[in-house]
């Protein structure tokens, strides 16, 4: 059962099949049950189709074509509602495209039930809207709502706005299309995976045995481990396993083939771009070579705290300043490919043994091995541990030194074991409702530290409480709330909740003087009085401590 | 009266101010002249009749609107209600003294006139219209407007002062024909038997679940229910107050029934019912919820629900708009659910209106699901 509103005797249009996938795997609860919908979607529907699908459910958006607020100010003016209303409707909502297609009115201008368009026809026309004038940009906006369902509106706007998101893993999509096509689910990773346009790429081009020729650029699938579970001494003998620090930075894959040098990453974006440092790397790489490993800022051989390269991702011109306060380097993990050799399915110590060989011979200042920690007991690896913070690092990965390169996130072989989060606690202040399975809820807080007799709001955090204390707490806020200011609703400072984070640093866009790395709730202290919360003077200590 | 109103225009300007004195119920009006209904911290007060509607506090003389725990509460010492309503209230407060209408029948209470009018909101839901030297005032409780064949016809009532309800006062809420919902219910039950799966459909126990039993009765004979649900069957069937066979009969869920007997079944549950191991007796099954809520994606989605089924027993955004601009009244307080929202889009469209603080809301469908009731009361013994 996926679909019981719209019972029709007409074959299913492009769009509609689209709109009822995506309902489909965000209601069902169980994988087999997603993996179907995803194996008769693919089924279904054409081809071309098919292909803007993978691209989508790869991250492969189009881009933005109009804002938002233009969205919903078109959207106000056609259902006739006053902007403010329209704006606590998304507050409650909490998400653009769903509001609009909750706002839209049901009666269809598509009064014979004539299949929807294709997927790709709308993906297309959105490329080619970049070109057109505003104008023509709300016709096109508005006469598509006036012919959608509902459901087809949602995907609709999040196409438009680029939001588009879906919360099944890649991987699961690879399954459900190994499970169609005679191809192992790795090379189907493999080949959709890189630098290919959905608009000018077949579906056979893509999947089928033949292709896979023409991208230079193609990175591997990562390999990703589990946060280990247990303690480590459960591993077994320690020699069998190889020891490195978890870097806190950008996990990534330098590849060069064809004398071209492509940086990938673990998001599969090409950010090559970013890191101009590199070109050093570009002429002194042998050719036909990949290699995993972590982006870094690096001085002298020193990792530095990972805030230092912050300021430079997002911008889209690397000045020569941060060049120089924030240098790139690479600490190398693993080697992928050599002399256009997949060695994946190598044992890591024999990988390992190359790549130290290619890194040594190479000589930049920018390639280096990531560091094997030795050890001889599980206990002294322990103590170890305990010291990830003192070299920039956020714990300790876990290799068994026989393993392949595997494909996407895996047990067994590799082992995150990260250092405990730093924690604070802090009483509540702010509420918003959230988003998505939060809608309507106040989910995202905003926490204070005590300076004084002062509260200073010092972070935000959204996860970490189970379905049922959120609902407590929104409770509480319904009933404790103070002042309203557009969404956000100023609490009474009653509940204290330890947050958890990864690093802190100075910052002078927060009032507070510091930002936390990855806050989130750890805690709710129903034991500790408002009074007894930590101080802003705490947070700065922890500040000198570890922000350095 | 301008002193009044002046001050749902202080309101705005001084909101942060005054709701930093949201336990004093009277906040949003403060005036010494008393209205023919005051707003008072154990509910609606009608001063000239010296009686009370739907308090949240033991009182005197208590007018109930319908037998929803949030509005019908212990503790009073006189009770006033439509004759549907009784049943419920004995079931659900004991033996107390009663005293009931029926709607349109009008009482002088002290001097007052006083009659109830159908709500459609459940069975015995009613409006209340209070007069007084001339004035009247309609107060609403919970309401729909559509006609779900149970709890009577909404009755647009005219008066000068309206209290409203606004739990789905958003222009996002609207809601389907009760038939097409029905529909969708019927083909998601057949569509789980064919996949040998039960359909477990939770629906509170007192309204909802009443027309949900309508809509399943078309398909399956094989209903069975949790036991809230089962005790106010019951009580409503044994009371006679719905016609004979509108519904049908249902099994009770015991300890001792075996996992089989629930192949292919339906069971109605309430929402307290929907994450407890009690259900998991039911495996292989679908869960459908049916609510109001479940018209935004992420609710569902946070349920875990296999199919939201919208269906709610207030009034959709629409239905708020229409019963209002019925009663012809000049000004409009609203209470739970989205009041500043709406009592802000009443004033732009002309209609004075200020929304009212009170502590109703906390039943089901209106306290934004989740919250069992258990959690209610620890967060508000917390505070």
């Amino acid at each position: 059962m996926n679909d019981v509103t719209q019972h029709t005797n007409t074959t299913p249009g492009g769009m509609q099949l689209f709109a009822s996938l995506v309902y489909d795997l965000g209601t069902h609860t169980k994988t087999n049950e997603k993996l179907e919908a995803l194996i008769k979607y693919f089924s279904a529907a054409d081809d071309k189709d098919k292909v803007w699908m993978i691209a989508l459910f790869s991250g492969r958006r189009p881009r933005r074509t109009i804002s938002p607020s233009k969205i919903a100010t078109w959207c106000a003016e056609l259902v006739g509602l006053p902007l403010w209303l329209f704006e606590e409707s998304y507050h409650t909502v909490g998400d653009l495209s769903e509001t609009i297609a909750l706002l839209i009115p049901e009666e269809k201008t598509n009064e014979n039930n004539s299949p929807s368009r294709s997927l790709s026809w709308y993906v297309e026309k959105f490329l080619e809207l970049e070109k057109s004038d505003e104008q023509q940009k709300k016709k096109f906006i508005l006469d598509s709502w006036a012919e959608l369902s509902a459901r087809e509106i949602f995907v609709f706007n999040k196409l438009l706005s680029s939001t588009f998101r879906v919360g099944v893993s890649q991987n699961m999509m690879v399954n459900a299309l190994s499970k169609l096509i005679k191809l192992e689910s790795s090379v189907i990773a493999h080949r959709i995976s890189g630098n290919w346009d959905p608009s000018t790429t077949s579906f056979s081009e893509l999947l089928s045995e033949e292709s896979s020729v023409a991208d230079h650029s193609k990175p591997y699938p990562f390999y990703l481990a589990y946060a280990i579970e247990d303690d480590p001494e459960t591993l077994g003998d320690t020699n069998e396993w190889q020891a490195e620090w978890k870097w806190d930075g950008i996990r990534g894959q330098i590849i060069k083939r064809n004398g071209t040098l492509f940086v990938w990453s673990r998001g599969e974006d090409l950010i090559t771009e970013k890191f101009p440092e590199y070109h050093l790397l570009a002429e002194k790489l042998p050719d036909k070579i990949v290699i995993d490993g972590e982006i870094l800022p690096v001085k002298n051989g020193q990792v530095l705290n990972f805030n230092v390269l912050q300021t430079r991702i997002g911008r889209k011109n690397v000045t020569k300043k941060q060049l120089e306060e924030a240098p790139a380097g690479i600490f190398a993990y693993d080697l992928l490919e050599v002399d256009g050799q997949d060695i994946r399915e190598l044992p890591l110590h024999e990988r390992r043994q190359r790549l130290a060989a290619i890194v040594s011979d190479v000589n930049v200042p920018q390639l280096m091995l990531s560091p094997v920690i030795d050890f001889h007991s599980w206990g002294q690896l322990k103590e170890i541990r305990l010291t990830s913070r003192d070299v920039n690092s956020e714990g300790i990965m876990l290799k068994r030194k026989s393993s392949p390169y595997q494909v996407g996130r895996k047990r067994g072989d590799w082992w995150k074991w990260k250092i405990d989060p730093l924690a604070i606690d802090a009483v509540m202040v702010y509420a918003q409702k959230g988003a998505g399975r939060r809608s309507n809820l106040y989910t995202d807080y905003t926490f204070a530290v005590r300076d004084g007799e002062k509260l200073i709001p010092f972070t935000k955090a959204y996860s970490g409480l189970t379905d049922k204390e959120f609902a407590q707490v929104d409770n509480f806020v319904k009933r404790n709330s103070l002042e309203k200011f557009g969404p956000v609703r100023t609490v009474k400072p009653e509940l204290v909740f330890e947050i958890a984070f990864e690093g802190i640093a100075a910052s002078n866009r927060h009032k507070s003087g510091v930002a936390l790395r990855f806050p989130r709730i750890s805690k709710w202290r129903h034991d500790k009085p408002v009074s007894e919360i930590n101080t802003l003077d705490d947070l700065k200590k922890m500040l000198e401590i570890y922000g350095k | 009266m301008e002193s009044k109103l002046q001050c749902i225009d202080v309101r705005r300007e001084a909101l942060g101010r005054q709701l930093a004195l949201f336990h004093d119920s009277r906040l949003t009006i403060h005036d010494s002249t008393t209205m023919l209904i005051d707003f008072t911290d154990k509910g609606l007060y009608c001063s000239a009749g010296n009686f009370y509607l739907d308090p949240w506090k033991p009182v005197e003389k208590a007018v109930i609107t319908h037998g929803h725990s949030d509005h019908a509460r212990w503790g009073s010492q006189q009770y006033l209600c439509h004759h549907y309503t009784l049943p419920i209230l004995k079931l659900r407060l004991g033996e107390n003294n009663y005293q009931t209408i029926g709607w349109n029948e009008a009482i002088d209470i002290n001097g007052v006139k006083l009659s109830l009018h159908p709500a459609g909101h459940i069975i015995g839901s009613s409006q209340v219209r209070v007069e007084h030297k001339g004035e009247v005032w309609v107060i609403s409780g919970d309401y729909k407007t559509e006609n779900d064949g149970i709890s009577g016809v909404f009755e647009p009532v005219k008066c000068h002062t309206f209290v409203t309800e606004s739990t789905f006062g958003l222009p996002i809420y609207k809601w389907k024909q009760q038939s097409e919902i029905f529909s969708n219910i019927r083909n998601w039950i057949l569509d789980n038997q064919s996949n040998g799966k039960a359909s477990v459909l939770i629906a509170y126990s007192l309204g909802k679940a009443q027309r949900v039993l309508r809509a399943v009765k078309e398909v399956t004979g094989n209903i069975f229910a949790h036991g809230a649900v089962y005790n106010m069957h019951q009580t409503l069937t044994n009371a006679g107050i719905l016609a004979e066979g509108m519904l049908p009969e249902i099994k009770r869920v015991v300890p001792e029934m075996p996992k089989e007997t629930f192949r292919n079944a339906v069971i109605i549950a309430p929402p307290s019912a929907e994450s407890s191991p009690w259900i998991k007796k039911f495996t292989p099954y679908s869960l459908g919820i049916c609510s109001g809520w479940m018209r935004v994606r992420g609710n569902q989605r946070r349920k875990n629900a296999d199919e939201g089924f919208v269906l709610s027993d207030h009034c959709d955004w629409p239905g708020l708009l229409t019963a209002v601009e019925a009663t012809g009244a000049q000004r409009v307080f609203v209470t739970h659910g989205f009041q500043s929202v709406f009592s802000r889009y009443l004033n732009e469209a002309g209609i004075e209106a200020a929304e009212i603080k009170t502590e109703y809301g906390t039943e089901e469908e209106e306290a934004v699901q989740e919250l069992t009731n258990n959690t209610a009361e620890q967060v508000a013994t917390d505070e």
